[in-house]
């Protein structure tokens, strides 16, 4: 009888296994760099090994853009997309519409950097977990360094100068088109961790601090963004108040900048077959202020989501879990040098001999800053997009940063009214 | 002369007029029958959306509680208070230098766009008329820009302009026109030129075609005696064509002054956050979705239609009246 009762719920757990396994689910992701071509191979194996389906609905590589198209879908309770590929800092603002990974994550939540999954959790809710964490670099040409015999700068104030030495010495020597450094300054969110990483480098504080504090109208951080000013034109071309990641990438990757600020990605894609600088540059932490001081990074970084929309659940927390996982983490590090979100892959040897780089990364995004995204919550953005028109309009020289930066400060205490 | 005849029927027409408004009140019948299904349609699709935004507009929506959202009058639109020190602050939409520098960029990029555009299209247009070996061809060919989606002719557009590979630098550059490399959609001296290039050639073709329709219109044989009377041709051209094509040059003008002033897609892609060319369109969408002021955004997108219904009454009514007065 037991035998016969234990059969009968084996059955029955294939057979709900089989009706679970039946189930198609969309996944929402962005298209930098490769990500798509890995994301794609990746479902590949989660469909083998589940027998789920899974559909790539491609997102512009702009998060401000996908923002607002994710926002749109889950106002209207959209169930046609299960699975969301998010931005570090949309927890906060998203957080009503996800599902709670709390206790669906429980047995692998550990093995994430807390500070990571600290980040991801909104009101005691875990909102989205991690696939890869990111820190921006200083990319430099090795080879161009050792040419005119430079060292890689400390401070940002010797990578101007740097710059500005080979870039003319190089002009000289025939090669017209090349720039000191390229980074990004489109009026975007990417403009908002550039200028925030000038800021706290130079001791100007976050723009909002954690307590609620608008602190972004100081004479440090007014001078960090006058110090960019002077980089357009000269050691920049004009083009980068245009430029998003991919730009300036294309600048470097050409063979046509001596430096360039941007995020890991960016590594493995310059060591391509294709790529004009293969073997001929390194990465190392953004410069700061002064020697000696602590550089700065952004905090970025993606995750994955549930919406609470989703017919699918079950097997779209299954899908997130396996992205997140580690053999899937450690393959991202080793293909696209994304940096991985679980602690033990850093002392891994496969990815310590692919990418070099990365075990002297830790240190970098532990310490990194993140954007005052968690204490404006839903008005994060408005703040992000009023803070990069005024750093905008101070480098197309539509007004000096103290002016600019003064006015922010009236329009974020409007913005902020009694409390974020 | 039809007014004297209704309030007066003489008696012997009385039984056909009574036939006769039968038969009309029936054709009004089924033609209001023939016209339901497109009203209706309209009224769901865009009828009920422009309803729900107005009605957002008074509210204080969100979009991440939409339900959620309360009456508050005008306050997107206009509200102040007097501080204690009797200094009075005015918030909303209209005292929103963002929104009427966008409403600006609108309207300078409406008329800048169009003239250029009804010019370029006219001169086409008479281009295409005349006969010459290959015209189908070539008629067919001034078409390709306005046939591509406008979202890729922006993309395409975006990477000739890129300052560094943008293949129209290195034109300029070869020529010796420009020194060093312009960055077009950067540079807030540029970035409204840029766009007004993109969609200069992208919209002419779409005017010449109306134009072109309009000067087939045009009868040969006012040609053929203007020709023999001996007129000068840009006479011809100012006293004949003109006037004769001027009903399908208005309609024109007005098709792509509605375009033009709604203007997002574009803007959207070449350069989006630039406060130089930032449309109204562009500030709506923003505070729309990117922001978490839905209600604010929907007070824009009511302006928005507002201003270009506004617009459209004004040029109607001034276009008529001058035709008119020519007559």
């Amino acid at each position: 009888m037991t035998l016969l009762l234990r059969t009968l719920t084996v059955f029955a757990a294939l057979g709900t296994a089989d009706l679970a396994a039946a189930a198609e689910l969309s996944l929402a992701a962005n298209t930098t760099g490769k990500n798509v071509s890995f994301m794609r191979e990746q479902l590949g194996r989660f469909e083998r090994q589940t027998g789920h389906k899974v559909n790539l609905v491609t997102m512009p590589s702009s998060s401000s853009e996908q923002f607002s198209q994710y926002r749109l879908w889950l106002a209207a309770g959209n169930k046609d997309v299960d699975v969301y590929q998010t931005d570090v800092i949309w927890a906060p603002q998203l957080a009503d519409q996800f599902i709670d990974l709390t206790e669906a994550t429980k047995d692998v939540v550990g093995d994430h950097f807390p500070s990571i999954i600290q980040s991801q959790t909104a009101n005691g809710k875990l909102v989205a977990l991690p696939i890869f964490t990111d820190a921006p670099a200083l990319y430099y040409r090795k080879d161009l360094l050792e040419k005119y015999d430079r060292t890689p700068p400390k401070t940002w104030d010797e990578m101007a100068a740097t710059a500005k030495e080979i870039q003319e010495k190089e002009r000289a020597a025939g090669q017209a088109d090349i720039w000191g450094f390229v980074f990004q300054a489109n009026a975007y969110e990417g403009l908002t961790c550039n200028a925030l990483e000038w800021i706290k480098s130079s001791g100007g504080g976050q723009i909002v601090e954690p307590d609620g504090t608008i602190s972004v109208n100081n004479e440090m951080a007014a001078a960090a963004i006058d110090r960019a000013k002077k980089w357009i034109g000269t050691i920049a071309p004009g083009g980068v108040l245009a430029y998003q990641e991919e730009e300036s990438r294309g600048v470097w990757q050409t063979g046509n900048a001596v430096f360039m600020r941007n995020w890991p990605y960016a590594y493995a894609l310059g060591n391509g077959d294709d790529s004009a600088v293969k073997g001929k540059f390194e990465v190392m932490p953004l410069p700061a202020a002064n020697d000696g001081e602590e550089p700065s990074s952004t905090l970025g970084g993606w995750n994955l989501a549930v919406s609470k929309y989703s017919d699918e659940q079950e097997a779209a927390i299954e899908l997130v879990k396996f992205l997140s996982s580690k053999a899937v983490q450690k393959e991202r590090a080793l293909q696209l040098s994304q940096l991985p979100t679980i602690a033990s892959l850093y002392d891994d040897p496969d990815v310590a001999a692919a990418q070099p780089f990365m075990p002297n990364w830790k240190p970098i995004f532990e310490s990194a800053v993140p954007r005052p995204s968690a204490v404006t919550k839903v008005k994060y953005n408005e703040v992000s997009s009023r803070f990069w028109s005024a750093v905008h309009n101070t480098l197309s020289g539509n007004g000096t940063a103290a002016e600019n930066l003064e006015l922010l400060e009236i329009e974020l205490t409007e913005l902020k009214g009694d409390s974020w | 002369m039809t007014d004297l005849a209704v309030a007066d029927p003489p008696a012997a027409l009385g039984r056909h007029t009574q036939i006769h408004s039968d038969l009309k009140a029936q054709r009004v019948r089924s033609a209001w029958v023939f016209l339901a299904p497109t009203l209706l349609v309209l009224a769901l699709v865009a009828g009920w959306p422009l309803v729900r935004t107005i009605y957002f507009s008074f509210t204080t929506a969100s979009l991440t509680n939409p339900a959620g959202a309360e009456f508050i009058g005008f306050d997107n639109y206009l509200t102040w208070i007097t501080l204690k020190s009797g200094r009075t602050i005015y918030r909303g939409l209209l005292a929103d230098p963002a929104w009427w520098n966008a409403v600006w960029n609108t309207l300078k990029f409406t008329l800048v766009s169009v003239s250029i555009e009804t010019v370029l299209g006219l001169v086409v247009a008479l281009v295409l008329n005349a006969r010459f070996p290959g015209r189908g061809l070539v008629r067919a060919a001034i078409l390709i820009p306005w046939a591509i989606p406008t979202i890729v002719s922006a993309k395409m557009w975006a990477w000739m302009l890129n300052d560094q590979f943008g293949i129209l630098n290195d034109i300029l550059l070869g020529l010796g026109l420009i020194s060093q490399k312009v960055a077009w959609t950067a540079n807030p001296d540029t970035a409204m030129i840029a766009v007004l290039i993109v969609d200069v050639w992208k919209t002419t073709p779409f005017m010449a075609l109306l134009i072109l329709a309009g000067l087939q219109m045009v009868p040969g044989d006012v040609y053929e005696a203007a020709k023999i009377d001996g007129v000068h041709p840009v006479k011809v051209f100012w006293r004949v064509t003109l006037p004769l094509i001027r009903p399908a040059l208005m309609v024109a003008v007005i098709f792509r002054m509605l375009d033009a002033l709604r203007i997002f897609d574009l803007i959207y892609v070449l350069t989006p956050n630039n406060a130089q060319t930032k449309t109204m369109s562009v500030l709506a969408r923003e505070n729309l979705f990117d922001f978490d002021k839905f209600a604010y955004g929907a007070a824009a997108s009511t302006m928005l239609f507002l201003i270009i219904a506004a617009i459209t009454v004004l040029y109607m009514w001034f276009g008529r009246v001058n035709f008119e007065g020519e007559r």
